[in-house]
């Protein structure tokens, strides 16, 4: 197990230095910042100023090593638009995508395998084959779509819910959290919902799949015929099952929530790092998105190796170990 | 309800089983009777597909749809278990009546521990049981079987073990709760020859102990040579042949088990080809009119063209053929 931690923290580092590699030069490939900072009456001197002080002037390999040795020291650069150091700024913004993404995930678990159990349970019932197209509509309405129309009914027609920011906050271990005050929660339950849809559909597909399966296999009918009762055997020698494959791929969906909530987070003006993203890559502020992209890359390496231990938590013939390369 | 100790555990009369499927009704158990006495040990035999598992699974009344128990009764100690409401019926489940399967490498769960699956047994069927007493029993249980360490063993995952250490394991659950009836399915077909030797031994040995009845389902006549007490011969969804085990094996009067017979190896000299039953099983979907055999038969004739019913031409001795081998000298396999 140790063993295997090391090595997957070793190659991890090494994705994420091969990342940041891309990313710089990616970034440094498209549009010109000085253009966003200097004005248009500004004379060839002041531009050669300000190209200067950016170090732009450098070749790219001086600019992508002084980025490297800032970056291990937590210098992502400065914000050109806020003037403050990028990664602040970005990790001001994430307890609310965090929250978000987490509230959301919660949301598909919570809908997600109630229905999949269901519907795998009695597959034959006009209620599943519902819950099913249900699932075929959630993967392919555009998620900005749902949330625009979320807004009309929920926000604008019926009142119910607010469709913008993220409400009262409190602050628990350090971060600002809507999540535990009543009108937090009704600003994050129509984004989260949103956020959710495409995951509560992977959810009962997956634990459909996992019911149908392993509703045949003999481990069941010796549950049964051991007396035990049915929910017993749903509950915990069913689910049980289920639940590896469940939570290996949402597991591995978090990272993707994230990421993907930028769209989200922009219909609803949730304030977190996806809106950030956007706004940055309208003004062309290199440091914030070069700081973004890093952080996604070091979420998506850590959720992949906490998956991998949970996986093996959950399922006792896994043991993790080094695979011979 | 008597307690004479003549009557039998069980009691299957005309039991009927079906399959609704797309393809047609598959009568999968059609008008099969049986009684296993106390304690004793009965071989249902038959070649794939004959009905065998799902008499068993009827017995326990875990029949699933498509396919449902139609007709016959099954009395436990008297009682008519078909109908009977699913509570009572998940009482008796692996309490009284205990079933164990084919494979060992799939009837135990493989994401839980040994001494989970074999607490929630006991507890099942008694909650007011602690942890601790059923725990011990879980032990007692495993030892019983002859796994090693069973302290230690209860705390394994099924992957741990081997497939015939998972089979004992299996076991010592349907033994748990001191049943009446063990409907064993088929639980040595995977395993290796000196392990299979050893498991039924111990079983044999743990009825006998115990006076526990035993339904032990094989398609190995050599398997329940040397284990049960009475035979059943299935084919094709009903009883071809049944009686006492050493009465049938040696003078075995229905074509069929002849034929079944005649394919186990020593049944014949040395050096001999084995005897093969000609042609295959027939499905269930289009069975020939009348005798289901007659396709493979060598005594086939117009006159099983008429389904011929049990009759017991010898006594203690059920047959359903139309010309039964009454002649003791005949040779097997003609
Ligand atoms: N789930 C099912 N669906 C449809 N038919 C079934 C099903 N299970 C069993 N059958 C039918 O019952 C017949 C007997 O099956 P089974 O009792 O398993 O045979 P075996 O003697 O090998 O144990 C099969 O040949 C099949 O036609
Ligand atoms: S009834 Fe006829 S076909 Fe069937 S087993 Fe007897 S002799 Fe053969
Ligand atoms: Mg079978």
């Amino acid at each position: 197990m140790t063993v295997f931690i090391i090595r997957r923290l070793m190659q991890s580092a090494i994705v994420v230095f091969v990342m940041s590699f891309l990313v710089f030069g990616g970034v440094n490939i498209v549009g010109d910042p000085v253009e966003m900072m200097v004005s248009d009456e500004a004379d060839q001197e002041e531009r050669e100023r300000v190209i200067k002080s950016m170090g732009l002037d450098k070749p790219w390999y001086i600019q992508y090593g002084k980025f490297v040795t800032n970056a291990l020291q937590g210098d992502l650069g400065n914000s050109f638009v806020y003037g403050e150091p990028a990664l602040q700024i970005i990790v001001q913004r994430m307890p609310a995508t965090f929250e978000l993404a987490f509230v959301s995930l919660l949301m598909s678990i919570i809908i997600g395998i109630p229905f999949g159990v269901w519907a795998g349970l009695f597959p034959e019932r006009f209620s599943s084959k519902l819950i099913m197209s249900g699932s075929i509509v959630g993967f392919s309405l555009p998620t900005f779509w749902v949330g625009l129309m979320m807004i009309m009914v929920f926000a604008v027609m019926l009142g119910w819910l607010p469709s913008t920011g993220r409400g009262d906050t409190v602050i628990v271990f350090g971060m600002e959290l809507s999540f535990f005050t009543p009108d937090g929660l009704s600003h994050i339950f129509l984004p989260a919902l949103n956020l959710a849809l495409f995951n509560t559909s992977l959810v009962i597909r997956l634990t459909r799949a996992g019911v149908r399966e392993a509703i045949h296999m003999d481990y069941i009918k010796f549950a049964r015929a051991k007396g035990l009762s049915y929910r017993r055997v749903i509950m915990v020698h069913l689910m049980k099952n289920i639940m590896i494959p469940v939570v290996t791929v949402l597991g591995l969906e978090f990272g993707g929530l994230i990421a993907f909530s930028v769209v989200t987070e922009t219909v609803f003006a949730w304030p977190g790092m996806g809106k950030l993203i956007i706004e940055s890559i309208q003004n062309l502020d290199r440091p914030i998105i070069v700081a973004y992209l890093m952080i996604i890359v070091l979420v998506f390496v850590v959720i992949n190796l906490v998956v991998d231990i949970l996986y093996s938590i959950l399922d006792p013939r896994v043991r993790l170990q080094d695979v011979s390369s | 309800m008597s307690v004479k100790d003549t009557s039998p555990t069980l009691e299957v009369r005309n039991l009927q089983t079906h399959f609704f499927t797309k393809a047609g009704d598959a009568k999968a158990v059609d008008g099969v009777s049986f009684s296993v006495g106390k304690g004793e040990i009965m071989g249902l035999v038959g070649e794939s597909g004959s009905g065998k598992s799902v008499t068993g699974f009827s017995i326990i009344g875990l029949v699933d749809p498509p396919g449902n128990v139609v007709g016959g009764e099954v009395l436990y100690n008297g009682k008519n278990l078909v109908g009977l409401p699913d509570e009572q019926m998940r009482q008796l489940r692996g309490n009284r009546i205990a079933m164990i399967f084919q494979d060992p490498m799939m009837t135990l769960n493989p994401v839980l521990r040994v001494d989970t699956q074999m607490v929630e047994t006991i507890l099942a069927h008694d909650p007011s049981v602690s942890k601790q007493d059923a725990l011990a029993r879980s032990r007692d249980a495993l030892g019983r079987v002859g796994i090693p360490a069973p302290d230690e063993r209860l705390r394994s995952y099924p992957h741990q073990f081997s497939g015939g250490m998972r089979q004992r394991v299996a076991i010592a659950i349907a033994l748990l709760n001191k049943p009446d009836l063990i409907i064993a399915d088929e639980p040595t077909t995977a395993l290796d020859v000196t392990i299979q030797g050893q498991i039924l031994y111990e079983a044999q040995k743990l009825c006998r102990e115990t006076g526990t009845s035993m339904i032990w389902i094989t398609h190995d006549l050599a398997v329940v040579a040397g284990l049960a007490d009475s035979i059943c011969v299935m084919y094709g969804g009903r009883v071809v042949e049944q009686g006492l085990i050493n009465d049938v094996l040696d003078h075995p009067v229905h074509p069929y088990t002849r034929g079944l017979l005649g394919s186990v190896p020593g049944a014949n000299s040395r050096g001999t080809r084995l005897y093969q039953i000609p042609g295959m099983a027939p499905s269930l979907l289009n069975l020939p009119q009348g005798c289901a055999f007659q396709a493979r038969c060598p005594r086939a004739d117009e006159a099983c063209l008429v389904e011929p019913q049990i009759t017991e031409p010898i006594a203690g001795r059920g047959v359903r053929c139309c010309h039964p081998h009454l002649n003791a000298e005949e040779e097997i396999g003609a």
